[in-house]
C-alpha cells in the first residue's frame, strides 16, 4: 500500500494535520500567526545550511527554526515591538536562506520544492519522520494542555496557580519548530503558516470549547489535504498550494455555517 | 495566624522604586482593602504578595502550603478562543461537575455552565472569576480591582457576596480598589497606599447619614462604607516645591465630609 506515491502523500499530509490542528489553534488563540511565519521562513535557511554541511534536512531545519523562534521570543521579551522584530527576522531569514541556497547548484534547481513543498515525492523515511514529529508535538501538547490553556487565557492567572508561563511559551516554541521541520517537505516554507491557521480559523466557527476546536482543526486540515491532493491529481496543479487552496475553500464554507449560540 | 506578611518590602521596576518600606500582614478570615491612587503600587503589592514580582528590599512571607484564589484586574478572553463557563472553571485544575455547579450557585450565577465566557455581562464575568477562584479552596482570596466596570448596586452586591463567603468558609479577603473613599463596609482594615503605607484604619459606616443616602441611594444595603484618610505626613519630597499634600494625589476626592484632614 505504501508503494503508491499518492497513498504516501495522503498519509503524510494527514499525519501532519494531527499536529497542526491543536498547535494551529494555539497560534490563533495567542495571535502568533506572524511568529509561525517567521519560524517557517527560517526553515529555508535551514535547508540551505543542511545541504552545505551535508546533514539531514530535518535536523538542519529544526535547528534553524528553533534558533529563530527563540531569538524572536527573546527580542520580544526585551521590549522590541513584536511585529517589527518579526518583520525584520522573517524576511531576512528567507533572504539569507535564498542567498545561501544559491551557492549550492543542486539546490538552486530544486528550490521551489522547498518553498512550496513536494508532497508527491514523500518517501517511506519521510513518512516516518512526519508521523514521528507530529506525534511528538501531540504528546507535548497533551502533556501540558491544562497549563498551556491557562497561560493562554491569562499569564497572571497561571502564575498565581503556581504555573510558569515561560515554560508554556517554550513548549509552544519547540512544538512550532518541530512542525516546521516536518512540514517543509509537504507544503513548503511559504505555506506552513497557512496550514496552521486556516483550518483552526475554520474550526472556530462551529466549536464551543478549546478541545473541540483543536480536534475540528485537525479534521478540517485532513480534509484539506485529501481534497487538495485530489484536485492536484485531476487538474494537474501543484500539490502544496492546492492543499492550502482547499483549506481556504473549507474556511469560506465554514463562514456560511451558523455559529453556535450563547 | 498570619497568612501573608511583609517586612520593609520594596519593589523596583527598572531601577525606579515603586514600593518602599511596606509592612503588611493579613490573618486568617480577615478582610483587608487596599486603596490608593493610580500608580500608587497597589497592583505591584498584590503581585509581590502572590510571588509574581521579586522583592528588591525586605521580605515577603507566605504561610507554608498557602492556597491563593486570585481574581485578576482585567481578564480578556480572546474572541478566537471558544470557552464555556464550565470549561473555564476547570482551569488550571479540573473540577467535578457537582463542584462547578455548586461554585456557580454560591456566586449567584447558577446555570451558566454552557454559556461562552465572551458572552457574559461584566457582573456575571466577575462572579464566574470568583467561582473559579473559590474552587481551589483558597485560604485567601486576592482581588485586584475586581469591581471595575460594575455599577454601584453591582459593586454592593459583589461585596455582600464576598462577605457571605468569608462568613461561610473563613477565607481571608484581600481586595484592591482604586476608589479612595468608598470601600467594602465589611473590611476589617483599610490600607491607603501611595508607594508606601500612607495610613490605615477601619471604614466609617455612615449608612444613617443623609450624605450616605445621597451618595449610594438605598439599593446598596450597607455593603459600602466611607474610609476617612488620616495622613500624618505630606508629600513635599514627592511633589515638588509647592508643598501640597495628598489632595494632589487623590484626584477623586469625594464631595463629602470624608475629606483629608492632614495632621
Amino acid at each position: 500500500m505504501l508503494d503508491d506515491f499518492l497513498t504516501r502523500a495522503g498519509l503524510a499530509g494527514v499525519g501532519l494535520t494531527l499536529a497542526t490542528g491543536p498547535l494551529g489553534s494555539f497560534v490563533v488563540w495567542r495571535r502568533m500567526a506572524y511568529f509561525g511565519d517567521a519560524t517557517a521562513h527560517a526553515a529555508i535557511l535551514g535547508v540551505a545550511l543542511s545541504f552545505g554541511f551535508g546533514i539531514s534536512v530535518y535536523v538542519g531545519t529544526l535547528a534553524v527554526a528553533l534558533a529563530m523562534a527563540i531569538t524572536v521570543a527573546t527580542l520580544a521579551g526585551r521590549g522590541h515591538a513584536m511585529d517589527t522584530t518579526l518583520g525584520v527576522l522573517a524576511h531576512s531569514a528567507l533572504a539569507f536562506g535564498l542567498v545561501a541556497a544559491s551557492f549550492q547548484s543542486g539546490l538552486r534547481v530544486d528550490l521551489s520544492a522547498w518553498l512550496f513543498g513536494d508532497i508527491l515525492s514523500v518517501s517511506r523515511g519521510d513518512l516516518a519522520m512526519v508521523w514521528g514529529g507530529a506525534l511528538m508535538v501531540v504528546a507535548l501538547l497533551v502533556w501540558r494542555w491544562q497549563g498551556l490553556l491557562t497561560a493562554t487565557v491569562n499569564d497572571e492567572l497561571a502564575q498565581a496557580a503556581g504555573l510558569n508561563p515561560r515554560h508554556e511559551r517554550l513548549a509552544l516554541t519547540i512544538a512550532l519548530a518541530l512542525v516546521v521541520a516536518v512540514a517543509i517537505k509537504i507544503v513548503g516554507a511559504l505555506l506552513i503558516a497557512a496550514l496552521l491557521i486556516i483550518p483552526a480559523a475554520s474550526a472556530r466557527q462551529f466549536t464551543r470549547t478549546p478541545e473541540t476546536m483543536a480536534i475540528g482543526a485537525t479534521l478540517v486540515g485532513a480534509a484539506s489535504v485529501l481534497l487538495g491532493l485530489a484536485a492536484s491529481l485531476r487538474l494537474d496543479t501543484p500539490a502544496g498550494p492546492s492543499i492550502v487552496a482547499a483549506s481556504t475553500c473549507l474556511f469560506a464554507a465554514s463562514l456560511l455555517a451558523p455559529r453556535p449560540k450563547a | 495566624m498570619s497568612l501573608i506578611s511583609t517586612t520593609g518590602l520594596g519593589v523596583e521596576h527598572g531601577g525606579v522604586e515603586v514600593l518602599s518600606g511596606v509592612d503588611f500582614t493579613i490573618s486568617k478570615g480577615e478582610i483587608v482593602t487596599v486603596v490608593g491612587p493610580n500608580g500608587s503600587g497597589k497592583s505591584t503589592l498584590i503581585r509581590a504578595l502572590i510571588g509574581l514580582e521579586p522583592a528588591a528590599t525586605g521580605q515577603v512571607h507566605r504561610a507554608p502550603g498557602l492556597s491563593i484564589g486570585y481574581v485578576p484586574q482585567r481578564l480578556h478572553i480572546d474572541a478566537t478562543l471558544p470557552m464555556t463557563v464550565r470549561r473555564f472553571l476547570s482551569l488550571p485544575r479540573r473540577v467535578s461537575d457537582d463542584a462547578a455547579t455548586a461554585a456557580l450557585l454560591r456566586c449567584g450565577v447558577e446555570g451558566l455552565e454552557a454559556r461562552q465566557m465572551s458572552r457574559l455581562s461584566g457582573g456575571q464575568f466577575q462572579r464566574v472569576l470568583l467561582a473559579r477562584a473559590l474552587l481551589a479552596k483558597p485560604d485567601i482570596l486576592i482581588l485586584d480591582e475586581a469591581t471595575q466596570g460594575l455599577d454601584q448596586p453591582g459593586v454592593a452586591a459583589f461585596y455582600r457576596l464576598l462577605e457571605d463567603v468569608r462568613q461561610e468558609t473563613g477565607v481571608a479577603v484581600l481586595m484592591v480598589s482604586h476608589d479612595l473613599h468608598v470601600v467594602m463596609s465589611a473590611s476589617d482594615r483599610v490600607i491607603c497606599l501611595n508607594g508606601h503605607v500612607c495610613c490605615q484604619g477601619t471604614p466609617h459606616v455612615v449608612s444613617a447619614a443623609p450624605e450616605y443616602r445621597a451618595l449610594f441611594g438605598l439599593g446598596t444595603g450597607g455593603a459600602l462604607a466611607l474610609y476617612q484618610h488620616v495622613h500624618d505626613h505630606d508629600h513635599d519630597h514627592d511633589h515638588g516645591p509647592e508643598g501640597h499634600g495628598h489632595d494632589h494625589a487623590h484626584p477623586q476626592d469625594a464631595p463629602t465630609s470624608a475629606g483629608h484632614p492632614h495632621a
